[in-house]
């Protein structure tokens, strides 16, 4: 049947050439990215304000977004920073005790576009054939071809350096005392890490990615930490060559997670590739090898570090049990370790949060003899 | 790490008949577990007294026992098989329970049997409301506050303590029988002593009441290495107060935030550990207050459940078959996910649709019941629907109730005030609360009556706006509209209704304008990963992803939910009509919407449509399949229903076709028919009026049998005596069946009444098997104990029954399964009901002779004869098979326990044996009648059966039962020299009748033998058999009944009966 509806005021074009109408639900414009889709059923505030997602169209594979509004603490960030969001059906109504808005409100406040009717099954299985791929949204162009020619001449994702877009301005105190001091290096970290760390008494300054050795020096860290973020890892070299400096020069505790992991892995010399359409949702499994249990995993991510290509003194901790990836790895010597997932959650299981107790132990181990 | 070697027989405890709150659920499951375990080497052995399961089916099992599952009997199968151990967890709160008390009496011990999936302690952790309330304290999660009762002084103390209202549930009961909500000191102490007597522990807990609060589920896996995964979550859309059973729910859980649902994740991953349960499924249930997010713990079940079945139709993920995989060794990344081949099992599911469950309930059958929804558990079946919006999957759901609602439409039999009705949870409740927004009330204000979330009340209204703009434009749909209602999930009748236009019409444009459904796979990923399981349902986008094979094809229309007259048996015989289907190399195509069956596991066809059985759902279907034709006989009334409109729009009915159908339902021309044919039928004639009523019935003489045609079950039959009853009847009957004639037959008393199964290909006529009625004639066949052969016909009888059945097959052309009901009095064979479709009987007979009649017929139906199939002559059997069914009276307050010609029963149990006694014995105990070696019996029968009675009940006597009766029933047995003592009867004696001193206890009563009256005394007996169900007290109304219990108590008498698998009986 193609009946455009009447109603329908809003296109999404692929790069391919296939489109969607829809109605817009969010702020009136265009809005470019790449297109992914994540298969949490929960989270969509989390999601949103994820900088990870900094530069994609998301796609949430469950059809009923915005039942229960948007809150004050849910944020993962200080605002929405995925470009765009495609859903089956937003809620007409938010429903819970903590809500204080309704998605489209906080959508329109913040200029973000969104397009809603759209068989999201159909656009998964889609990007699942032929990949994540460039896309745009418009509420203001219902010309297909145009929107196409705008698609396919925009920016996509590989090679970009997302992570200036994201990172702070200059370093911050998220917490101004603890036992431990860390060092956080910013490449569009999620509140929530920040939040267990100082739950778990740590002093946390927070650095923009671009920061010198220097600066970090300065603060005296017992450990640093290497955060999650959008884009290509391989355009973010100056973060690259700080973690080199930093896991050759000292025996410091590092703990990475997801771009942060593939940063250390960058630095360690391992090759890194593009997914075909990723991992994004709340019910990835991943392996423990040196425990042999199983994590349902948080997960957020288009690139992969290479496990046969990581160096002797590096060894594999976690696999993604669903297509063998790596997803988690340490130093054989140092007490350096990451994952490509997410342990902090937020949305998502919390199978993995001893990860956090790990690192802590390493920074315990470290203030005890810092050698 | 690998599956277990040091096992290799593995004893598997079913659930026993269909009762409230234990339905077919428990076959599902536990012939996933069955077929999962045979398959990786075990031997497999099975205890279940339900022959209406496929579990049983011969070669799902190694041995199967069809025998009773109570602990004397499953200790009988450990004794003779030596198993390794039990897998407890399958059989529902029967199978744990049986579990338990084995441990408790030291079997397991004695025969070194382990409990594997859930030990002995989880299990007593969990049922055990004080372990579970500290065990929840001990790792600090919330739980209301409470106290536990053995007695009146505790009840006392903790009603001080807590204040009212509260809730109260007794210890190891299933589907909270017993329990209850009270709001006042009344009610709070008649729960109180219900509960205390119903504990098998004398133990109740008495909680702070959450009624109003948000209620939520969610199903968790454990494997060996604490690998713990979620595998769905249901929102209620009830709040609390409904048991989970009677609750509208979805899935997933639709207003929870991450973090809300994270942390009833970690609790609930937390429980399952705390408790030990150390491989398996649990079900855990939560409470949320809406107002400040407080999450509660109410309750865990370790074991597989109607809500595992509902998640896993849910989700595709098989969580039976996955327990009992985990149960012998495997952790969850060893399992292989069967939906996408490539991933395992060690993940949670993601949906991407909204999943519907609503439950069907039955009050029409239960005269005086009341519909308020409580904590105990009253539905009967459920729907499942899936759509892309709750209004679409709610839209679908309501008209796969098959309660005559074509969606959410409000014009159906509402006779109340909206402003009372919104404020008692009853069936009807959504209906009201639509009429209240109509009305123009507010989401807040039906929020705060109802506790229904606002979102569930958002959703109604976008559906009410949806209606009236139908409504607006009336006969000028457009399509842009047209195309909106459908995917607002909106039925062509219903569109009908609300425009004016033809539902055929609207079919007609949709189709010419391509306004046709998709089909979705149901994948457990959300399209992450391609899903090799063809397993789909309907909805309007873009995107049709139906894989169409070039195979032959056959669709078997299922039967819907379950309800009392339909239910296991026929999705028996739909599974059955699969496996023949695909036993000719055909794709078998199945249309079900009932989640709690195997027909609906996406491993029994080839192909699965999860959707209503409406025409235009089913044509939407065919529409796209194609296929060879439509198989309509195997799943009940349901698609019988839509047979004539099917074969109209040019779909081929495969075996017997519509008019022959017609034929046999349509009274006159089944009387012209059977006169041709020079056969007898009782006298009859039909009405359509009570006038018409009475004149028939003057013609053909009282007593009259009426009922209803085209309905299932016997609803609204009833035996009218005399005229100034049959006002009454005849209403009920004209409301059960609208537009449709009103049979009224000579009712012959005291007949013994037979079913016919058969098979028919055309030209040959096989005798499947013939039943004898235990029960005289006008008890509802379905509600009748039943024998298999017949133990009181001559074989010139037999013969002459046979013929018949034969000559009518092949009058009526028949093509696959035949049911006759036959009554013979004074010789003369009176035929009284043709049923040309499978009966209630089919399984039954399949398991007691081993024809799997179903599958043979379902082949006749594609074309194979029955000498193609080698199936020529009729087996006998030297055994005998008793059927005894099985009722929920002891759910329904103050309902007369009295069996009559409206079937009543759930479910059904089999007893097999050499002998009719030990059979009939076996049969009861299945049917949990606990009939004891020796005790006390109470006897007061009727007039007419006072004579019949004495033999009975001096053979009772001499089995050293010592007897009560009600004077007049106590003098026949006296001058019969039988030592009786007299108890007055209740309207004599208010003080020294039968329930006082049953309530004083002055005596202990162990059987009750009340034949009722034709019309007086009805209370004084009434009042006897709700006793006799509450107190759970082997209860017999009937003579024959009588007769067969007393053979029965002499058979446990004597103590030889042994168990021995049905493998052997039809070998």
């Amino acid at each position: 049947m193609n009946i455009i509806p009447a109603n329908h005021d809003a296109f999404l074009v692929l790069e391919d050439g296939t489109s969607f109408s829809g109605k817009s639900f969010g702020a009136n414009g265009e809005a470019y990215g790449e297109a992914v889709f994540n298969t949490s059923m929960m989270g969509y505030q989390e999601i949103l304000t994820d900088p990870s997602y900094c530069g994609q169209l998301i796609t949430m594979t469950y059809p009923l977004i915005g039942n229960y509004g948007v809150n004050d603490e849910d944020v993962e960030s200080s605002k929405i920073q995925a470009s765009g969001l495609i859903v089956r059906e937003v809620s007409r109504i938010t429903s819970n005790f903590r809500s204080t808005k309704d998605l489209p409100t906080y959508l329109k406040e913040q200029n973000i576009v969104a397009i809603e009717d759209i068989d999201t099954r159909a656009l998964t299985r889609h990007l699942r054939s032929n990949g994540a791929m460039k896309a745009i949204i418009s509420t203001v162009d219902s010309d297909i071809d145009s929107l196409l020619s705008k698609v396919k001449n925009s920016e996509g994702l590989v090679g970009i350096d997302l992570v200036q877009k994201v990172t702070c301005e200059k370093a911050y105190d998220w917490s101004t005392s603890g036992k431990f001091k860390v060092a956080v290096i910013d490449c569009g970290i999620k509140h929530n890490i920040l939040r267990i760390l100082a739950e778990k008494d740590c002093h946390l300054k927070v650095f923009p990615a671009n920061t010198l050795i220097e600066e970090i020096d300065a603060f005296n860290p017992d450990g640093i930490f290497l955060s999650n973020g959008p884009g290509d890892p391989g355009a973010v070299e100056y973060v690259i060559n700080l973690v080199k400096t930093l896991v050759e020069r000292d025996n410091l505790p590092i703990f990475g997670i997801c771009l942060g992991h593939q940063m250390l892995g960058l630095a360690q010399g391992a090759d890194y590739s593009k997914l075909k359409f990723g991992h994004r949702g709340g019910n990835q499994p991943v392996k423990n090898i040196l425990t042999s249990k199983v994590e349902i995993t948080s997960q957020n991510h288009g690139f992969a570090i290479d496990a046969d290509s990581l160096p002797p003194e590096m060894e594999v901790t976690h696999i993604h049990l669903n297509d063998n990836t790596l997803s988690g790895m340490r130093h054989k010597t140092k007490p350096i370790f990451s994952v490509q997932y997410h342990p902090e959650a937020s949305p998502g299981p919390h199978d993995s949060h001893y990860l956090f107790d790990e690192f802590l132990s390493n920074l315990k181990a470290y203030q005890g003899d810092p050698a | 790490m690998p599956k277990r070697s040091d096992i290799s027989k593995i004893l598997i405890i079913g659930s026993g008949p269909i009762i409230i709150g234990q339905a077919c659920e428990f076959d599902y499951s536990g012939t996933q577990a069955c077929k999962a375990l045979k398959e990786e080497g075990y031997t497999v052995i099975l205890v279940n007294s339900n022959p209406a399961t496929i579990m049983t089916d011969p070669n799902i099992s190694d041995r199967t026992y069809i025998e009773p599952v109570t602990p004397e009997y499953v200790e009988k199968v450990i004794e003779k098989e030596r198993p390794d151990c039990i897998l407890p967890t399958l059989g529902g709160q029967t199978g744990l329970n049986v579990a338990v008390e084995l441990h408790h009496r030291g079997v397991l011990e004695k025969y070194n049997v382990e409990l594997i999936g859930a030990n002995f302690e989880a299990i007593n952790k969990t049922e055990q409301r004080s372990l579970f309330k500290e065990a929840m304290i001990k790792i600090g999660l919330d739980v209301p506050e409470s106290g536990l009762a053995n007695n009146k002084s505790d009840c006392e103390k903790i009603l001080k303590e807590i204040g009212l209202p509260v809730i109260i549930r007794p210890s190891y009961t299933l589907g909270g029988t017993g329990g209850g909500i009270a709001n006042t000191e009344d009610e709070f102490w008649k729960i109180c002593f219900n509960g205390l007597d119903l504990s098998t522990t004398s133990e109740i807990l008495i909680e702070e009441s959450l009624v109003g609060w948000k209620e939520y589920e969610l199903e968790v896996m454990r494997d060996k290495n604490d690998n713990v995964v979620i595998i769905c979550s249901i929102e209620n859309l009830d709040p609390m107060g409904v048991h989970t059973g009677d609750s509208i729910t979805v899935a997933p859980a639709q207003t929870l935030t991450d973090k809300e649902y994270q942390y009833m994740r970690d609790s609930a991953i937390k429980i399952i550990r705390e408790m030990g349960v150390e491989t398996g499924g649990s079900n855990i249930q939560f409470s949320t207050d809406p107002k400040t997010g407080r999450q509660i713990v109410i309750e865990m079940n370790p074991r597989v459940s109607r809500s595992s079945a509902l998640a896993s139709k849910a989700t595709g993920f098989p969580i039976a078959k996955i327990a009992a995989k985990l149960a012998i060794g495997y952790t969850l990344d060893e399992i292989k996910n069967d939906i996408t081949g490539e991933t395992l099992a060690s993940f949670e599911p993601s949906i991407d649709y909204c999943v519907v469950k609503i439950p069907r309930f039955t009050f029409e059958k239960f005269k005086g019941s009341d519909t308020t929804l409580n904590s105990v558990m009253k539905s009967v079946g459920e729907v499942m629907a899936i759509g892309r919006t709750f209004r679409e999957a709610f839209h679908k759901g309501l008209r796969s109730l098959e309660t005559g609602l074509k969606g959410f439409d409000e014009e159906y039999k509402l006779k109340s005030d909206y402003n009372v009705e919104i404020n008692r949870p009853s069936p009807d409740r959504i209906l009201y609360i639509k009429k209240a927004l109509e009305d123009g009330k507010s989401i807040d204000y039906l929020f705060e009556k109802t506790g229904i979330d606002p979102w569930f009340l958002q959703n109604f209204t976008d559906m009410i706006i949806v209606e009236n703009k139908l409504k607006s434009v009336g006969l000028e749909l457009d399509n842009e509209l047209l195309y909106h209602a459908k995917r607002e999930g909106l039925s062509d009748e219903l569109i009908s209704k609300f425009t004016g236009i033809d539902s055929l019409e609207i079919r007609k444009r949709r189709l010419e304008y391509g306004i046709i459904p998709v089909y979705k796979l149901v994948d457990t990923c959300a399209a992450e990963f391609a899903a090799k399981t063809p397993y789909y349902y309907s909805t309007y986008e873009q995107e049709n992803e139906a894989v169409l094979s070039n195979k032959e094809k056959v669709i078997v229309l299922g039967g819907g939910p379950n309800r009392i007259g339909q239910g296991i048996e026929f999705d028996y015989c739909c599974v059955q009509a699969v496996f023949g289907i695909q036993d000719l190399g055909m794709e078998a195509i199945m249309v079900n919407s009932n989640p709690e069956t195997v027909s609906t596991d996406y491993d029994t066809s080839d192909k699965l449509y999860f959707e209503p059985l409406t025409f235009e759902d089913v044509m939407n279907i065919i529409d796209q399949e194609k296929p060879k034709g439509v198989i309509v006989q195997l799943g009940g009334q349901t698609p019988l229903n839509l047979c004539d409109k099917l074969f109209d729009a040019g779909v081929t009915i495969l075996g017997t076709q519509p008019d022959s159908i017609a034929k046999a339902e349509d009274r006159s021309l089944m009387k012209q028919m059977v006169d041709n044919m020079n056969l007898i039928q009782p006298e009859s004639g039909i009405a359509y009026t009570y006038e018409e009523a009475v004149v028939v019935a003057k013609e053909i003489g009282y007593p009259v049998l009426i009922r209803p045609s085209f309905v299932l079950g016997g609803r609204a039959m009833e035996i009218v005596y005399q005229e100034k009853d049959l006002k009454e009847f005849m209403q009920i009957a004209v409301e059960a069946s609208p537009n449709n004639p009103i049979l009224i037959d000579k009712y012959l008393e005291d007949a013994i009444e037979l079913d016919v199964d058969a098979i028919c290909d055309g030209k040959d006529v096989v005798i499947g098997g013939i039943l004898e009625h235990i029960e005289q004639a006008g008890i509802h066949s379905g509600d009748s104990a039943s024998v298999l052969p017949p133990y009181s016909l001559s074989n010139k009888q037999i013969d002459r029954i046979k013929i018949q059945a034969k000559q009518l097959a092949l009058e009526l052309n028949v093509i696959g399964l035949l049911n006759i009901q036959f009554a013979i009095k004074n010789d003369i064979i009176y035929i009284i009901e043709v049923n040309p479709r499978a009966s209630r009987t089919v399984p039954f007979i399949s398991k007691a002779t081993g024809v799997p009649l179903a599958r043979l017929a379902a082949k006749v139906m594609c074309g194979k004869s029955l000498k193609e199939l080698n199936f020529t002559k009729e087996v006998s059997i030297s055994h005998i098979a008793v059927k005894e069914s099985v009722f929920p009276f002891d759910r329904f307050a103050n309902v007369d326990a009295v069996l009559g010609p409206e079937m009543r029963s759930t479910g059904e149990v089999m007893g097999i044996d050499k002998t009719f006694g030990k059979a009939f014995a076996k049969s009861q105990l299945g049917a949990n009648q606990k009939l004891k070696p020796q005790g006390n019996a109470f006897i007061s029968v009727n007039y007419n059966h006072k004579r019949d009675i004495i033999f009975i009940v001096k053979k009772l006597s001499e089995l050293d039962y010592k007897i009560y009766a009600t004077p007049g029933t106590a003098k026949a047995l006296k001058l019969n020299g039988i030592d009786v003592k007299e108890v007055e009867k209740i309207s004599d004696d208010p003080n020294n009748n039968l329930l006082t001193l049953m309530n004083e206890n002055k005596i202990k009563i162990d059987l009750i033998i009340n034949t009722p009256s034709v019309k007086a005394n009805i209370d004084d007996e009434k009042q006897i058999r709700i006793a006799a169900i509450e107190n759970r007290i082997p209860l017999v109304t009937t003579i024959f009944g009588a007769m067969s219990t007393v053979a029965a108590i002499e058979a446990i008498k004597l103590g030889d009966i042994g168990v021995t698998p049905i493998q052997e009986y039809i070998k």
